[in-house]
């Protein structure tokens, strides 16, 4: 007889399915990196090099680090539509007090993760769509930005432009500092055990609740690190480009949700993976690189690339989960 | 006895007001150490509301709380977890996102620092070995990937995992719903080993056999009153069921064998997984059972057809439109952000055009003759469907399926964590649609229901095994089909 074991057709199978089609769906960011990357190695092999890489990754260290910034609020359910001119406020402080009063400069960014949480906790407290509440926050940002530096121009301070031109050996210093980044928020946010709690509250506030935690806590820490990672962003910007400017981050907003969703994120439900999200920041930032201007593909194409990567990706994803159901 | 002593915990005259609805009206409550005391009541008696008040979840509007004979002022979630409270809520609390021993994390806010995850999945596995001996589930397993019985399993073995904060008292609510007749034996006898070692326990229960043969005493809810409270060897089923009020008149399920052999062909299906030439059947007025242990392939084949509705699939022929009630209501069933008129209405907007548009006009007309008809209690059809409990959200996603025009409707085991009184009312409209001549298919984990279908098909590991007339339905038949090998 050639009868099954008793129960094990249907337990077994429903669940191996949905682990595989979450493995195949975690490995999406890295097959889309790859892909870019074999398509730029086609157009010119000599950009696959140390000095090809630092070039092409450029500006991949502030995208990534907005990415992760805008990964926190996507992982509570919410979204903040003030990070690039936030961005772009921190560079414009970077490039004037932090160079000429370090201790005013310091205090007004470390002020501005503190004016963050706050906005987490309104949002929280009187149950505002934070959609709503960042973007208002991000004319105030703009505005402050160019209340700071009028003009574009001021200067990067010396010890941040010697960090952001540091060349490690073999190992292209912009994808050195994006696994830096990636592993050390991969732990923070999901391997510690309060880290567990941030990502609960997205998936389940009310469970998190009845078990006693603070919800408003868990939302103004989540905001906290979206501003500690927005102050990061900036100043890893304007090392790189030694002077600001108050629009230089208004791009970041949605290059850094693409980069969430990219990554492997979902808008809801708490499920987010920064190694996914840092590996989406840098296909964007390859998709827009320098470099592919001068393998004379038009900027306006550059663009396109992107969204076209985005709707592949996310195509490819929702493909995954249907065979999978 | 000193009664306040020997008392875990003592609700004096709570009172609790939603609005204009009052949903507990003075309540006295009290649970001794070492006892297990039953609560039954219809679906918005106002049981989950005083158990959230035990939890410390809501906040009473009058009267007092005492735990352990010390009245507690402050009383919160945090609070009933330090005097060794817990609740393990109706509406499954797990994070979806989380894995098993993620999410018996966050109920133990001592399982941190280095090597927490290790010690959070030991605990859970132990538990759930010691609960539910062949349960299968992995600590790494993400829980929105689990069943809903198994979550419903890992979420009360998490109940009862022990860290630093001590376990007096576990309220379980519903904890049986979404458990098929094995693994709830398997609980149920944890329970009673629990009170055995002095641990306490709320059982509340819409199954009345549970509760008569678990709870040393049962406490009977209405209109957000105790009605009866007395040892559990005073009640029976009929005493029970007439305290609760509400069900007297109702037969049980006293329909005749109806001729319906010769009706329209309108369901005929074979599982996917199926080798022999059992299909099932099913023709116009008939109500078919599809019955065996959880998770044995019945949801597979409901979404099968329901599928091939729409568009050709092999194996599956459907002649009618179709419509499905879901049983993971909250998942699968309501739109969230809907009012209870606009969750009706969604299977059914081709009728309510006017135009291009959704007319509002007939949405309010089809909601209000339902809720007539199904009798939703609310004030206003325009309100959020959140704002019902959980058995009257069951009966708009009744009404939806039976206010459309599809003639076949699949039932996906909706009754689970329904009040009987509820029950009685679906089954009888039930019975008078499909006298209409719709077709019903019916998978239910609940023997009882089984006696309203005409037929009844049991399923093993994705196949049907049995297929049962109504005359030669036993519970045994059942057990034995979903048990014995296919020999």
């Amino acid at each position: 007889m050639t009868a099954i074991a008793p129960g094990t057709v249907p337990k077994a199978s429903p669940r191996g399915g949905a682990a595989r089609a979450r493995m195949l769906r975690g490995l999406l960011p890295a097959l889309s990196l790859a892909l870019v990357l074999i398509a730029i190695a086609w157009l010119n092999p000599r950009a696959i090099s140390y000095f090809g890489f630092n070039l092409m990754l450029n500006l991949a260290i502030p995208i990534a680090l907005a990415t992760i910034a805008q990964m926190f609020v996507i992982a509570g359910n919410e979204l903040d539509l003030s990070i690039g001119t936030f961005v772009g406020f921190v560079g414009c402080v970077t490039a004037t007090w932090l160079r000429d009063a370090p201790l005013i400069g310091i205090l007004v960014l470390v002020g501005s993760i503190g004016v963050y949480a706050l906005l987490g906790a309104l949002i929280h407290l009187r149950n505002l769509p934070s959609i709503v509440v960042t973007l208002g926050m991000s004319f105030v940002w703009q505005g402050l930005a160019i209340l700071v530096l009028p003009k574009p121009g001021g200067k990067a301070p010396d010890w941040l432009l010697a960090i952001m031109s540091f060349k490690p050996p073999y190992i292209p210093f912009p994808i050195l500092a994006a696994l830096i980044i990636a592993i050390v928020v991969h732990f923070g946010l999901m391997r510690t055990s309060y880290g567990v709690i941030l990502r609960g509250s997205g998936g389940n506030a009310a469970a998190l609740r009845r078990a006693g935690w603070s919800l408003l806590r868990t939302k103004v820490a989540l905001f906290a690190l979206t501003g500690l990672f927005g102050v990061l962003s900036g100043m890893a910007l304007i090392g790189i480009t030694t002077s600001a400017d108050a629009n230089i981050g208004n791009g970041y907003t949605l290059l850094s949700i693409a980069g969430v969703i990219l990554g492997g994120g979902e808008f809801v439900g708490g499920r987010v993976s920064p190694i996914g999200a840092v590996l989406g920041a840098l296909t964007l930032a390859l998709a827009a690189s320098p470099l592919l201007t001068f393998m004379h593909i038009p900027p306006d194409w550059q663009v396109a690339a992107n969204g076209a990567i985005l709707i592949i990706v996310l195509a490819a994803r929702v493909l995954i989960s249907r065979r999978e159901r | 006895m000193l009664q306040a002593i020997a008392d875990i915990v003592r609700l004096d005259g709570a009172e609790k007001h939603f609005g204009a609805v009052r949903a507990l009206n003075g309540v006295d409550f009290h649970v001794g150490a070492g006892e297990c005391v039953g609560l039954v009541g219809h679906n918005g008696a106002g049981k989950s509301t005083l158990m959230h008040m035990v939890a410390g979840t809501l906040r009473p509007d009058g009267g007092q709380i005492a735990v352990r004979g010390n009245a507690e002022v402050s009383y919160s979630v945090a609070r009933a977890l330090e005097l060794g409270i817990r609740c393990v809520f109706q509406e499954l609390s797990l994070c979806p996102n989380l894995s098993v021993a993620e999410n018996t994390r966050i109920n133990h806010p001592a399982l941190t620092g280095f090597g927490w995850r290790r010690k959070a999945a030991d605990l859970i596995r132990a538990k759930l070995d010691e609960i539910f001996p062949d349960h299968g589930i992995s600590a790494d397993d993400i829980a929105g990937d689990l069943s809903i019985g198994r979550r419903q399993m890992v979420e009360v073995a998490r109940a009862f995992t022990l860290t630093s904060e001590p376990l007096h008292l576990v309220i379980l609510d519903e904890p049986t719903s979404s458990l098929d007749a094995h693994t709830a034996g398997q609980l149920l006898s944890f329970v009673r080993r629990f009170i055995e070692k002095g641990g306490s326990c709320i059982l509340i229960s819409h199954v009345l056999g549970e509760v008569l043969q678990n709870a040393d005493r049962i406490v009977v809810m209405r209109d957000g009153k105790v009605v009866a409270a007395d040892a559990a060897s005073a009640f029976d089923r009929d005493r029970l069921v007439a305290a609760m009020g509400g069900a007297e008149g109702h037969q049980k399920a006293a329909t005749e064998a109806r001729k319906t052999e010769g009706g329209v062909l309108r369901v005929r299906a074979r599982p996917a997984r199926q080798q022999d030439d059992k299909e099932l059947v099913a023709r116009a007025g008939e109500i078919i059972g599809l019955a065996g242990l959880a998770g044995h392939g019945q949801t597979d084949l409901l979404l099968a057809i329901f599928a091939a509705a729409s568009r050709a699939r092999a194996g599956i022929e459907v002649t009618a439109p179709v419509a499905l009630v879901a049983g993971d209501r909250q998942s699968d069933g309501i739109f969230a952000q809907w009012s209870i008129a606009q969750n009706i209405g969604i299977r059914s907007l081709a009728r309510l055009r006017n135009g291009l548009l959704i007319s509002p006009q007939r949405e309010a007309e089809l909601a209000e003759f339902w809720k007539q008809k199904i009798g939703i209690r609310t004030p206003d059809m325009n309100n959020n469907i959140f704002s019902l409990s959980g058995g009257n959200q069951q009966k708009a996603l009744f009404a939806r399926a039976l206010g459309s025009d599809a003639e076949i409707v699949l039932m996906d085991d909706p009754m689970r964590g329904v009040d009987i009184g509820t029950k009685l009312e679906v089954y009888d409209l039930v019975r008078e649609e499909a006298a209409k001549g719709r077709t019903f298919l019916w998978y239910t984990t609940e023997t009882e229901e089984l006696d309203n279908c005409d037929h009844v098909y049991v399923f093993k590991n994705g196949r049907i095994v049995a297929n049962l007339r109504r005359d030669e339905l036993t519970e045994e038949k059942i057990i034995q089909s979903s048990f014995g090998d296919a020999a």
